[in-house]
């Protein structure tokens, strides 16, 4: 298996995308993005046509790279306008540039053929850059394949192992799972629904709820990229309206974005956004430090699976168990989405 | 029965309910055919085959 082209990731948050140019591979494609002076992102192939120079070690001038080697410069299209002591300029002399949409925080970049880009296929994470909710976030970089991510989230059981003391309660580990496919609309949602549960510290001092609590904890996974676990809170009995709204529940959203760096390696970026004690910074810290150290905990076993799978001979026979339901699920539709994107590679 | 939870609202959706505490899972097709199983990969399977197997009976 290898990566799911035609397809939209998350290449940055916005934040990190400035007047500096700056680098970043995604599936394989070394990219350059810089931000225009109007303040549109633009991402371009980061290999000078001439001899390959990283066109991110080069210089921003207005809205065109200069090559930091020869100096050929490059407009936002990606095409060349100025080649070093010649007034032609090769017809072939571009480099590629690729769709982007900021979104939700998000720069997201299509990875295929250009024309095939429809922005309204983009997953959505609304909450990320909503006034109504505080976020923390975060990115990790992962030495490791992306299916190893998906296969992690997919399946929270292995809180209670990997994540002792962090998150994860008996009660998680012992609530029934649905696990539902929409077929059509490519998403994974695995449900664990708490209708009585104890309520753990943090959210009995963050929401101020006492006593025992109605606790979901919902998996909505888009493939190939986004990751959604909806964590919702409320006093035991307390459900959503009929019209989807939410009034009297606690929301936390955890957004992970799923983005293949090589076939080895994953940009593993990570968000938590709240609906609850919007300013109190102490609430902010705990988040950020328990989901940042939840996240750390991953790499190093993610890191330690892949070495183990690189040095292993092919035919390595898994054994799959009831939780592996949604996984399972997971890695059916990546496989499709790979499948896909071949089928129509220009041959 | 009204206690399994549904979240998705597709025409075609598949579900598979498992009960911590039991190792048996149930699939349901979009079409309203049911399936139980111990084995995951057998339970999509079936899933997957719809119409094949699936009749209401």
């Amino acid at each position: 298996m290898t990566f799911a082209r035609n397809q939209w990731y998350v290449a940055a948050y916005g934040r990190e995308i400035g007047r500096e140019l700056f680098a970043r591979t995604v599936l394989g494609e070394p990219l350059v993005f810089y931000r225009s002076e109007e303040g549109e992102v633009v991402a371009l192939a980061d290999r000078c046509v001439h001899r390959r120079y990283p066109l991110s070690e080069s210089r921003l001038e207005g809205d065109t790279i200069v090559c930091g080697y020869h100096g050929f410069t490059y407009d936002k299209a990606g095409a060349c306008v100025f080649v070093p002591g010649q007034a032609r300029i090769p017809r072939t002399a571009r480099v590629a540039s690729y769709p982007v949409v900021e979104q939700d925080s998000f720069v997201w970049v299509w990875i295929g053929d250009r024309d095939r880009a429809d922005r309204s296929r983009i997953p959505r994470a609304p909450w990320l850059a909503d006034p109504g909710y505080t976020t923390v976030s975060g990115m990790e970089p992962l030495a490791a394949r992306y299916e190893l991510l998906v296969d992690n989230l997919m399946d929270l059981s292995h809180e209670t192992y990997l994540h002792g003391g962090y998150i994860g309660t008996p009660e998680v580990a012992n609530t029934p799972i649905t696990t539902e496919v929409d077929e059509d609309n490519g998403v994974i949602y695995v449900s664990r629904h708490m209708a009585d549960a104890a309520c753990p510290p943090f959210y009995a001092k963050s929401t101020g709820i006492e006593g025992r609590i109605t606790r979901w904890q919902d998996i909505e996974y888009h493939p190939p990229c986004l990751y959604l676990l909806h964590s919702r809170v409320a006093p035991v009995g307390v459900l959503p309206e009929p019209d989807g709204t939410d009034p009297h529940g606690f929301h936390v959203e955890v957004v992970y974005a799923i983005t293949p760096e090589t076939e080895h390696s994953t940009h593993d970026f990570w968000a938590v956004a709240r609906d609850f004690a919007l300013d109190d910074e102490g609430v902010s810290e705990f988040l950020r430090e328990s989901n940042r150290t939840v996240v750390l905990q991953d790499v190093t076993a993610l890191d330690l699976l892949e070495r183990v799978i690189a040095a292993e001979p092919l035919g390595y026979q898994e054994l799959s168990i009831n939780i592996d339901t949604g996984g399972l699920a997971a890695r059916r539709i990546l496989k499709r989405m790979v499948a896909e994107a071949s089928e129509v590679a220009p041959v | 029965m009204s206690h399994r939870v549904a979240m998705l609202r597709g025409d075609t959706v598949y579900r598979v309910h498992w009960e911590p505490g039991t190792d048996l899972l149930v699939g349901v097709c979009h079409c309203g055919a049911e399936h139980d199983s111990e084995d995951p990969v057998a339970l999509w399977d079936w899933l997957l085959s719809h119409p094949e197997g699936h009749d209401r009976g």
